[in-house]
This record gives C-alpha cells, structure tokens and sequence, in this order.
C-alpha cells in the first residue's frame, strides 16, 4: 500500500479514536516525566476534557454519512456512532468517579488508571466501528488487557489482585473460546471481513458445512458472554466487582458491558442473519438459534436475581444486578423483532445512567467507611436526605418502576418480545417474574436506606466529582423516564441502523 | 380537543402541597399537618365541581386531554400514530364518582392522620403523592398511563406502611410489595402484549380494534380467541390480587392490621377499589364475550369470597381483623355483581365498590380513634366503651349497621342490587350467597356489642379515656352523612353511573 492511497482515506471519521489515543499518550509520558510526588489528579481532569472533546467530534461527526475506510474494516456507520456515543459517556461519568476515588490501604498516586482507561475505552469504540474480524478482535483483546490491569490496581490489597487473577483466567479462557469460533467462520468462507462472510454464507447450501457453522455460532455466544457477564460466563462478576477499585467495577459494569453487546449485534446479525440453517427457521441461522440465547437469556435473569436476595456486600449485590440487567438485554437480542437494536441501546442508556449514579453514591459511602457491608446504607436518609432520595430514584429505575429510565427501557424491550409472531410469552413471563424477585432486594436496600436507624452519625462529605455524577445521572434517569419522547427523537436519525449491512 | 387542563389540574394539585411541604422545616408539626389536609383539598373541591357539573347536564367527553408524549420509533411501514403513547386523560361518570369518592377519603384521611407521630413531613408528601397516582387511575385514557398511575401508588404506599405502620410493619410492607409486584407484573404483561400486537394502547381504540373486524385489519399481529381468553384471566389474577379475591387475599390482611388506620381508610376504601374498577373497565370493557363466558366462575369467586370472609371473620379476636376480612367479604359483594351479568348486578357492583369505600374508611376512622384511647384493637381488652365515649360508640354502631345492610343506608342498596341480578341469572348460586350476608350480620353484631355494650375492660375504664375530638369529628359525620344520603337517595348515584352501564351492557349484548 503507497503512502498516497492510505492518504486517499478519509481519516478524518475516526477523530473521536485519534483524539482518545493522542490523550493517552499524552497521559502516559507525562506521568513517566512527573516526579512521584506530585499528585495524579490533574491527569484524570485530563483525560476527562480529552474524552469530552471526543464526544464533541464524535457529534459533530453525527450528520455524516456511512462512510468505510482501510477495506471495510473501519466504519462509522449509524450503529457505530450510536453506541460510540454510549460508551464515550459512559468513560466520562467513570472518569468523574475516578478522580476523587482513594482506596484505604493509602494507594495516593495512581497516574497509569487514567491511560490504561482511555486504551480499554480505545478498544470498545474500535470493536464498535469495525467492520472485520481482526479489527474486531483486536479492540476486544485492547478492551480487556486493560481492564485486567485495571481490576489489579490495588496492589497491596488482597482481593484485588484475586479479582484481577481471577478475570484474567476467565478472560483468557473465553478468548480462546470466541476465536475458536472465530476461526471456523474464516475456515468455511475464506475472510475476515464481515460483510464478505455474510454474503459467502448466505449461499451456504452444504448441511455438514451449516452443522460447523452453528457450532461457531455457540462458540462465539458463549465466548463472549464474558463480556456481557451472562450466563456461562458470569462467575467472574461477583469476585471481580469486589476485588476492583469501585471506578473499575463502574466501568466493567456499564462500559464494558455496553462493549459486549456492541460487539455481539455487530458479530450475530452481519455474519448469521443471512446465513441458511437447518431447523426451526431455516431461512436464517440467526433466528434458527433463538431458542438457545432465549435460554441463556432467562438463564442468567433467574441466577442473577436469585443470587443477588442473598448478598450482604454492596458491590457483590451490584455485581449479581448487573448480571440480572445482562439478561434482560439479552431478551431484547433474543426476540429478534425489528425494534431489536433500538430497545437494547435505549436499554444500555438508561442502564449507563441509573447504574452509574449507583455507583457514584456506592463510592462514596463505602470510600468514607471502608466497609461495603450493605449495612453501611442504613440511616442514609437522616445523614444525607438529598443523596439518600437520589439513590431511591436509581434504585427505582434499576427495579424498574414508571416514571424512571429503567421502566421505558423495560417496556420497549417487551415491546419488542411481544410484537413478532410467534410473540415470546415464556421469555418475557420469565423476565417480570425476574423483575419481581429484583424487587426484594432493591427494596431491601430501601429499608436500609429510609427505614433504618444509622450506624454512624458523622456527615457525609460529597466529592466534587461523584456528585457531578449523581446530580448528572438523576436528572438523566428521570428525563428518560419521564420524557422519554425526546431520545426516541434523537434516536429517530439513525433510522433504526437500517445501514447496518450497507 | 386541548383546550382544557382541568383533569390534569385535578390529578396533580396535590402537588402544590406537596411542593410547599418542602419548604417547610421538618420540626413544625402542626403546619405540616395543615398544609398536607389543605393539600388534598383543591382536588376535592375540583372534583365535587366537576361533579355537579356533570349532575346539571355537562358533556364529559369535553374535559378530555391529549398530548404527544412517546413514540417507540418511527417505522416506515407502520402509520404514524402506531407504537406512540399519549398523555390522554379522559373521564365518563364511574370514573368521576371513582375520583370523587377518592378525593373525598384522601381529605378525610388526611385529618385522620392528625394521629401520625412521627416525621410528618415525609409522610404527608408520600401521602398526597399517593393521592396523584389513586386519582390518575381512574382518569387514565390509554392502558400505559393507567399503569403508570397504578404503579406510582406502589412505592408510596411502601414506605407508609413500612415505616409508619405498627409492630410488624416491614414485614406487612413487604408482603405488599410482593403480591402487588406480582400483580401489576402481570397487568403490564398484558397491557403490553395488546399494545404491541395492535400498536396502540388506547382503551377507545383498542376495544374498537378488538370488536370490529375492520379495525382489527391494522392490528400488528393477530389476537386469537384463545390468547383472549389467557388476558382475560391474567388480569382477574391481576386485578384479583388488588381486590382481592381469595386465596390471593394473605397480603391485605397483614396491611390492614400493620398500617397506619389512616392510609388504611385509603386502601381500603380506594385501593382495593381499583381491582373492581380494572375489572369492569378492562376485563368487562375489553373482552366482553370472554367474560360473558367466565361470568358463573366470577360469581362463584365472589360467593367463595363472601362466605369465606364472612366465616373467619367471625372468629377473630383482632377488630382490626374482623374488618379486614370483611372487606373480602364485602369484595366477593362486588364480583357476585359482575357476575350477574345483568344490569342490576352491576349496578350493585359499582354501589357496592362506593358504598364500602365510605363504610370502611368510616369503620377505620372509628378504629383509629379507640386505638388512640385505649392502645388496643384486641376484642378481649375492648369492652363497655359506650360508658366512656359514648358518641364514638354510637358511630360505631351505625357504621356496623351500614356495613351490614341496614335499610336507609348504602350498604342495603348495594348488597339488594347485586343479589336481584344474581337471582336473575343464578339464583341457586345466590341463594348460598345469602347465608353470607346473614353471617355479615352475625360477626359485626358480636365484636361491635363485645366492644360497646360488652363486659368493661380495664383499659377502656380508665378515667383519662376521652369521647371523640371535635375535629375527629368532621370526618366522621361526613362519611357518615354520604352513606345515608346514598341509601336514602341512591338516585345520587345511579344517575351519573347510567350512561356508563348502559355502555357495558351495550357491549355484552353484542
């Protein structure tokens, strides 16, 4: 390839990539550069302006037209700055957090978070635009080392490094996973792009070759539930949303998350959705697989909201919701319905949102108390009434009742279950029956936080940055959840990622 | 159509008061307790208006609102107006007299809470939010906004029970959230399935869609008759688990002895109400052949529960409970009258919702009122209370009289009206329904005597027992003033509730 045909490329479309790898960098030898003494905080307001300038691109970027580069394997279609959008302010938020965050055992300067983040990030806004396997797989491989690392930041803190062990281990094993299925896709068709692959299989006639096709297909599913915490692949949750510095589980549970899911829709509906199968529907192999990520789906909507009635640790109790909140994504996946895309970032928004306020609130009560006993909300109300008000509106959103987020997003993705035919009754029965077990602990919480007298009286001090998030993330729970015509009319340009295949 | 915002000015008044609470500083008890009655009050008077109104003649159909509010993506093959939900307000008499009688109980109640001890402030703003969502109910246009409402009065209504309530109020507060969690679950399953298969959630339209093969040609996907007949049911356990019909009926219980008497005279005297009301607009509105079908197994659910309540009723020891399953009892009333099928039967249904309203939140009233004095509800340790308070014994005796369908009173109206249309239509089955109301009379008689006229307890003697207050006497005289206006003038109420019923009969009919 000459120099002049790599400048023929409209580089220009990955500025939000350029502007988040150029700030990491940056981050990087200036912490190299600083003495040790001084404190890293400047860094994180930083990276927090590079990842706001990202976003700024990132819109002005909105109105352009699909456009690929480097043969298809980088595209900025509408699904791309979708959930770009997504992830972007999701590293905000999780920024914000950071910079106030101070773990107990007196970690003070930790410059490398803030440039491992915007690598993890750069990984999850790569897979979310790519258009090939190798692109795809090398975000998610940037996405997750990182994070490994991340998880392990707390280096003289036991459960740290546990979890950071331990997501390690996980991870390894479900990357080979996912490119054992990877690598059976290339075998039959011969590429990594994926607009190439889908059209090589849709002409897919020979039975045996369809046999190895589905078995990539569960391979890859199951592979990347790491990613999306869901059954099989949930146990690490629980450990590793423990052992992690509190800004770390807050991005593993929203941006990476939203990450999984990218990557997913972008993987399943490209490569399967024309590809013939045996069996149900033999139109598609997509929709001939429902019944098994219907299955994983209800899977880990019962096994996480059934664990989490037991839990006394906050962030374990977090851990097994936000794996309840991957099931219900998943239901939205599995109905396959034309408002499929639409429900599940509607979803992801209205998750970033009510979960990260969570997390803000969470991080500043077990930061100042350095238990994460459940029993540290107790009295709440009396030490801090605005907080403890705040903290039931995200509750409520996360339990799913009218007039929050988490309530729309809920209704559009049963929208979806309900409006094909056959109609998804078992699934959907299965997730409000879910919905209701969830009440018992997120109500539990409640009773924590209104009913109960408090163990300690001392005020609660509010950092600047974690307030930010809460104040931010309220309005934006209740927004969505009361006015939510207004993000149905931003998301109305994107015309249902009708280019995604284009 | 848009010209008017007065139903919405009447849903959401009480949250000036609530806003004003807000500014108001937490230790001052007695301006938290005048703002939180006063708050109640515009949507009283709101009410009453629209009521007399509509008494004089005054179109209803003209207060109705609509505004844009969501549209769940816009798809090219699909019209316009598919998948979007309105903020449409609409009202027709049952929902009027429905939002009287609820602005009328939540005044009262609200100078009943005068016996609330403790963080006031808190519990008046969940108070008159929990007036928004019971008012919103009965005015809601489309079947999201109604659970909405439906919804919004959950979460208030956990936190009045868990934290004001008695000794065991966080397990009654969860039993609550449980059962009701699982019926509205249930509800939105069914609101849902019928909004994405026909892509509207307009009660107007969607019985349109669901009855005229014309309109049914825009469905999204087809509603069999089978998948009918699972709505139908789903929302009788729906709406059954808010009446509530027996065996679903374990978590009343607990709320009605733990809560606080005066958010009690609202769940018993309007939320429980909404189960009735969901089944006649929904169940009978939407799916009427279905339900003309499943008529003999409503009856009998209501003959079950009528017996059933009755009977242990009898054998409480707690007054508290006796009342409590004499709502069931009453509840069993109101689906006898569904039943029926006819319009008597309905007509006694819907009298018969009112009318306990206004009795138990009367009879709770009186509850609050002896607990205050004596710190019990046990029927061994109340006895010879007409010695010391004689007037609040004498109300007592009338309110037990009205519950038991004393003649000039409403609860006779009702009770008559549902049993004539059971007659009609199954007299064998009302015939055992009869022994239900002589049992009513039986178990109210024996604890209402035990406790005025019976064997005197030491408590009750005590010298510092005083009869009732000047201002607890408000709301008792005016509950008790409409439930014998009702029975000696019924036609108060049978006017407004024609139009109405003679929709739904309309709609069985065909």
């Amino acid at each position: 390839m000459s120099w002049d045909t790599l400048m023929q490329y409209k580089w220009g479309i990955m500025t939000p990539e350029w502007i988040i790898l150029g700030v990491g960098i940056a981050l990087s030898l200036i912490d190299l550069l600083m003495p040790n003494d001084k404190s890293r905080r400047p860094l994180g307001w930083f990276a927090f302006v590079g990842v706001i300038v990202a976003i700024v691109s990132l819109v002005a970027l909105l109105p352009v037209h699909t456009t690929t580069i480097l043969n298809d394997s980088f595209r900025l279609d509408s699904f791309g700055k979708a959930f770009k959008l997504l992830l972007l302010f999701g590293a905000a938020f999780v920024l914000l957090l950071s910079i106030d965050y101070q773990p107990r055992e007196g970690m003070k300067y930790y410059g490398e978070f803030y440039y491992l983040f915007l690598t993890a990030l750069l990984g999850a806004m790569v897979m979310t635009s790519s258009g090939d396997l190798i692109t795809l797989f090398v975000g998610l491989e940037l996405l997750s080392i990182s994070s490994y690392i991340l998880a392990g930041l707390r280096k003289a803190h036991s459960l740290s490094n546990e979890s950071a062990l331990k997501y390690v281990i996980n991870g390894g094993i479900s990357t080979a996973i996912t490119l054992f299925g990877m690598s059976y896709v290339f075998g039959l068709t011969g590429s990594t792009n994926l607009k190439k692959i889908g059209m090589q299989l849709s002409t897919l006639q020979d039975s045996g070759h369809q046999y190895v096709l589905a078995l990539a297909f569960l391979l890859l599913l199951v592979g990347l539930s790491f990613k999306l915490s869901s059954v099989p692949f949930h146990m690490w949750a629980p450990d590793v949303y423990q052992g992690a510095p509190t800004p770390v589980t807050a991005f593993l549970s929203v941006v990476s998350k939203t990450a999984g899911f990218v990557i997913v829709l972008r993987l399943f509906i490209t490569i399967f959705a024309a590809a013939p199968a045996q069996g149900k529907d033999p139109s598609s192999m997509l929709l001939s697989m429902q019944d098994y990520i219907a299955f994983l789906a209800g899977a880990t909507m019962v096994i996480g909201n059934v664990i989490a009635l037991k839990q006394r640790n906050i962030k374990r109790l977090f851990a097994y919701s936000s794996i309840a909140h991957a099931g219900y994504i998943l239901v939205g996946f599995a109905s396959m319905s034309w408002v499929m895309i639409d429900s599940i970032w509607f979803y992801l928004a209205a998750y970033l949102l009510m979960n990260l306020g969570a997390f803000a609130v969470l991080q500043i009560i077990t930061d100042q108390s350095g238990s994460e006993d459940i029993s540290q909300f107790a009295g709440l109300y009396r030490r801090h009434p605005l907080l403890a008000v705040l903290m039931g509106i995200f509750i409520l959103s996360l339990a799913g009742i009218p007039g929050t987020a988490g309530f729309i997003g809920k209704v559009h993705i049963f929208l979806g279950a309900f409006a094909t035919d056959p109609a998804h009754y078992v699934l959907a029965s299965v997730m409000v029956a879910a919905t209701v077990v969830s009440y018992v602990y997120y109500f539990g919480l409640f009773t924590q936080i209104f009913f109960r007298p408090a163990a300690v009286h001392e005020p609660i001090k509010l950092p600047i940055g974690a307030a930010l998030v809460v104040l931010i993330c309220a309005v934006g729970t209740l927004v969505f959840g009361v006015l939510p015509g207004m993000v149905y009319h931003f998301l109305d340009q994107f015309q249902h990622f009708d280019d995604f295949l284009h | 159509m848009n010209e008017t915002y007065f139903l919405s000015l009447l849903i959401f008044s009480p949250l000036l008061g609530m806003i004003l609470l807000a500014f108001v500083p937490k230790e001052q008890e007695q301006t938290i307790k005048w703002l939180g009655v006063l708050g109640t009050l515009p949507s009283l008077i709101l009410a009453l208006f629209a009521f007399s109104q509509y008494l004089g003649g005054y179109d209803l159909n003209r207060l109705a609102e609509k505004h844009a509010w969501i549209q769940f993506g816009k798809f090219a093959f699909l019209s316009s107006s598919t998948f979007t939900v309105d903020y449409e307000l609409t009202v027709d008499g049952l929902g009027l007299v429905m939002m009287v009688l609820t602005a009328l109980l939540a005044t009262l109640a609200a100078i009943a809470s005068i016996h609330i001890k403790k963080e006031w402030k808190g519990y008046f703003m969940l108070f008159l939010l929990l007036e928004i969502g019971m008012l919103g109910v009965f005015a809601a246009g489309n079947l999201i906004l109604f659970f909405i409402f439906f919804e919004l009065t959950l979460v208030p209504m956990f936190f009045l029970i868990g934290k004001w309530g008695y000794f065991e109020k966080e397990r009654a507060a969860y039993s609550y959230l449980i059962y009701n969690g699982i019926g509205s679950a249930i509800l939105l399953l069914v609101i849902l399935i019928l909004f994405a298969r026909t892509g509207t959630s307009n009660i107007a339209l969607l019985k349109e869609m669901l009855h005229n093969p014309q309109a049914a040609a825009q469905m999204i996907a087809p509603i069999s008759t089978d998948l009918r007949y699972g709505l139908l049911i789903a929302l009788l356990v729906a709406f059954g688990v808010k009446l509530p019909i027996v065996p679903l009926h374990s978590w009343m219980l607990r709320v009605h002895v733990q809560a606080p008497p005066a958010i009690v005279m609202l769940h018993s005297g309007v939320l429980l109400k909404i189960g009735a009301f969901g089944l006649i607009r929904f169940g009978m509105g939407l799916f009427p052949e279905q339900f003309y079908r499943l008529a003999a197994v409503i009856a009998l659910l209501g003959v079950i529960n009528l017996l059933y309540g009755a009977f242990l009723a009898f054998v409480q020891e707690d007054f508290k409970m006796v009342l409590a399953y004499s709502s069931i009892s009453h509840m069993g009333i109101v689906l006898i009258g569904l039943g029926a099928l006819n319009e008597a039967g309905i007509q006694g249904a819907i009298f018969q919702v009112v009318s306990h309203g206004l009795i138990s939140a009367l009879l709770f009233l009186l509850i609050s009122i002896l607990y205050e004095r004596v710190q019990t509800t046990q029927l061994g340790h109340l006895g010879g209370t007409a010695k010391t308070m004689p007037l609040a014994s004498g109300f007592l005796l009338a309110g037990a009289m009205a519950s038991l369908g004393l003649p000039g009173m409403s609860g006779f109206i009702s009770e008559f009206m549902a049993f004539l249309g059971l007659f009609k239509s199954a007299p064998i089955l009302a015939a055992i329904g009869t022994l239900g109301i002589i049992m009513t009379a039986v178990y109210l008689l024996r604890a209402v005597l035990n406790i005025t006229y019976g064997k005197a307890q030491s408590r009750v003697a005590e010298a510092n027992v005083s009869d009732i207050h000047a201002i607890e006497l408000i709301p008792v005289l005016i509950l008790l003033g409409c439930i014998i206006l009702i029975g000696i003038y019924p036609h108060i109420l049978a006017q407004p509730l024609k139009a109405p019923i003679q929709l739904m009969m309309n709609g069985l009919g065909g």
